[in-house]
């Protein structure tokens, strides 16, 4: 059983936890094989979409994973919400939680949005996203990728390149294989990923061609093109020539290594089209399994909520 | 010490008795197949299949398959452990599936059994046996094939100890209130619902 009724990040989870949403969504995705690929497990319960920042395919896969546990999902994003005529935040999720609402699903541009609210509201809140902070739900699905594709997770070495600085996909990344065992090294430009990445427990590599040797998993990150400009790297041409991920470079990984990304890619900016598309790429495994992930934490979350 | 209602013997007994009233009842194993509910069902499952087998001389065990049914269950929030794997690895598309659990008690158990199988297609028959009958019933379900129907109270708990969950020999213990239980907490699942 979970310990608390919100997930807000894995940061707070322990390892038994992790497992056991991961063992759980194992039935899941059995369930999302099925002729008749729902459950109803929480039927007559309320899933609340609240996106105050603009996101398709978590949002989706959320409200997706919502209604085949047989919850009713209501989507409400910031552009078309009352946020527009002058309601607070809180005032926002307030409303949301006195229709009835059991889980609220929150995603905001600033970090540490989703603790404020779970403070205030009853129901349940998930962090599907908060700034550069935790992106919780990535972090389970793409453990869950591993796990299923290694047998395993402990001591397993994991690359995670990019714009590490900005990135709330490796956050949480990190903390979450760091307490399932594994060996995690970031690799990225200088200027987006600062020493204090270390105290994390984790190796720091710039020189990708270094960091890449002998690694069973390579976690590529979207490179944040509105960040270009900025001063982070000369041009997304010398970035893909020194960080991106080209067949070539892939090599000097283990032979069996997968491949992940969350999405959206750049093709040709962060990782080549051949690698993205090719045999060790498990890009659209992690989406699928993103579903059952999602399923098995509102699934113990509410479970949690009973107590 | 709880009061033992089954020893090893007597499990197999039931056991065996029950493996032929199924062949009986259905006019052989043509089509037949079982499913246990985790978790002691699957057990008893796998033993009726290998009864089964050896009394009609099959060559090959009567397909077998595991049902969870935490999604399907009324009380999800009352759950204790990790969802377990459901396992079918036949189609029940017109099969004769016989449900097999360890304690038949208010019935809720097998009203979420069903709904599970029926999301997975559509059976000729569903039909189920059970070690232990303790009665109470809360719903219209009755068991084909019991091993055992025993008169129990409300706050007492029936356990099924066997030795694939590691028990040293197969017992079925009526547990009083307050009474240390021999099995792992975590086992109240067979005996409460």
């Amino acid at each position: 059983m979970l310990k608390s009724r919100h997930l807000l990040g894995i940061k707070e989870l322990q390892a038994e936890e992790i497992m056991l949403v991961l063992e759980s969504a194992s039935s899941f995705k059995d369930v999302l094989k099925r002729d008749i690929k729902k459950v109803p497990a929480l039927r007559g319960r309320t899933v609340v979409n609240l996106f105050f920042e603009p996101s398709t395919r978590t949002r989706t896969s959320f409200e997706l994973a919502a209604k085949r546990l047989s919850t009713d999902v209501v989507n409400f994003s910031a552009p078309s919400s009352s946020i527009l005529k002058g309601e607070t935040m809180l005032d926002t999720a307030l409303t949301v939680e006195a229709l009835g609402a059991d889980i609220i699903i929150i995603r905001h541009a600033s970090s540490g949005v989703p603790h404020m609210l779970a403070s205030h509201l009853k129901a349940s809140v998930i962090n599907a996203g908060d700034g550069t902070n935790e992106h919780p739900t990535q972090a389970l699905l793409d453990a869950f990728t591993i796990n299923e594709k290694k047998g395993g997770i402990k001591g397993l070495k994991v690359a995670i390149v990019g714009d590490i600085l900005h990135s709330r996909v490796a956050k949480s990344n990190i903390y979450c294989l760091k307490k399932l065992g594994a060996d995690v090294r970031l690799i990225g430009p200088a200027t987006l990923l600062p020493g204090e990445f270390r105290a994390l427990g984790t190796d720091i590599f710039c020189d990708m061609d270094e960091g890449l040797r002998d690694v069973d998993v390579v976690m590529m990150l979207r490179l944040q093109l509105e960040r270009q400009g900025k001063g982070f790297f000369p041009s997304t041409t010398e970035y893909f020539s020194r960080w991106g991920l080209s067949k070539k470079r892939l090599e000097l990984a283990k032979k069996d290594v997968i491949v992940m990304h969350p999405g959206p890619m750049n093709r040709g900016i962060e990782i080549a089209s051949d690698v993205a598309d090719g045999a060790n790429s498990v890009i659209l495994e992690q989406v699928t399994n993103g579903l059952a992930v999602r399923m098995s934490v509102m699934f113990h979350l509410d479970e949690r909520a009973g107590k | 010490m709880p009061k033992v209602l089954l020893d090893n013997k007597e499990i197999d007994r039931a056991l065996t008795r029950i493996g032929h009233e199924i062949i009986e009842r259905n006019k052989g194993v043509e089509d037949l197949c079982l499913v246990g509910i985790q978790r002691g069902g699957v057990h008893l499952a796998s033993r009726l299949a290998a009864k089964i087998a050896a009394t009609e001389g099959l060559a090959k065990p009567i397909p077998m398959g595991s049902l969870d049914i935490s999604f399907y269950r009324d009380d999800i929030r009352l759950r204790k452990h990790a969802v377990r794997r459901t396992e079918i690895p036949f189609p029940v598309e017109g099969r004769k599936i016989v449900l097999v659990d360890d304690v038949f008690f208010t019935g809720r158990s097998i009203r979420a059994a069903l709904d599970a199988i029926m999301d997975l297609g559509r059976p000729a028959i569903i039909q189920l046996a059970v070690l232990v009958d303790r009665g109470h019933r809360e719903l219209p379900i009755r068991a084909d094939y019991a091993g055992k129907n025993v008169p129990t109270s409300m706050s007492e708990t029936v356990q099924v100890l066997l030795e694939e969950e590691g028990f040293t020999e197969d017992r079925v213990v009526l547990v009083s209130p307050g009474e240390p239980e021999p099995g792992e907490s975590g086992r109240g699942e067979g005996a409460g619902a």
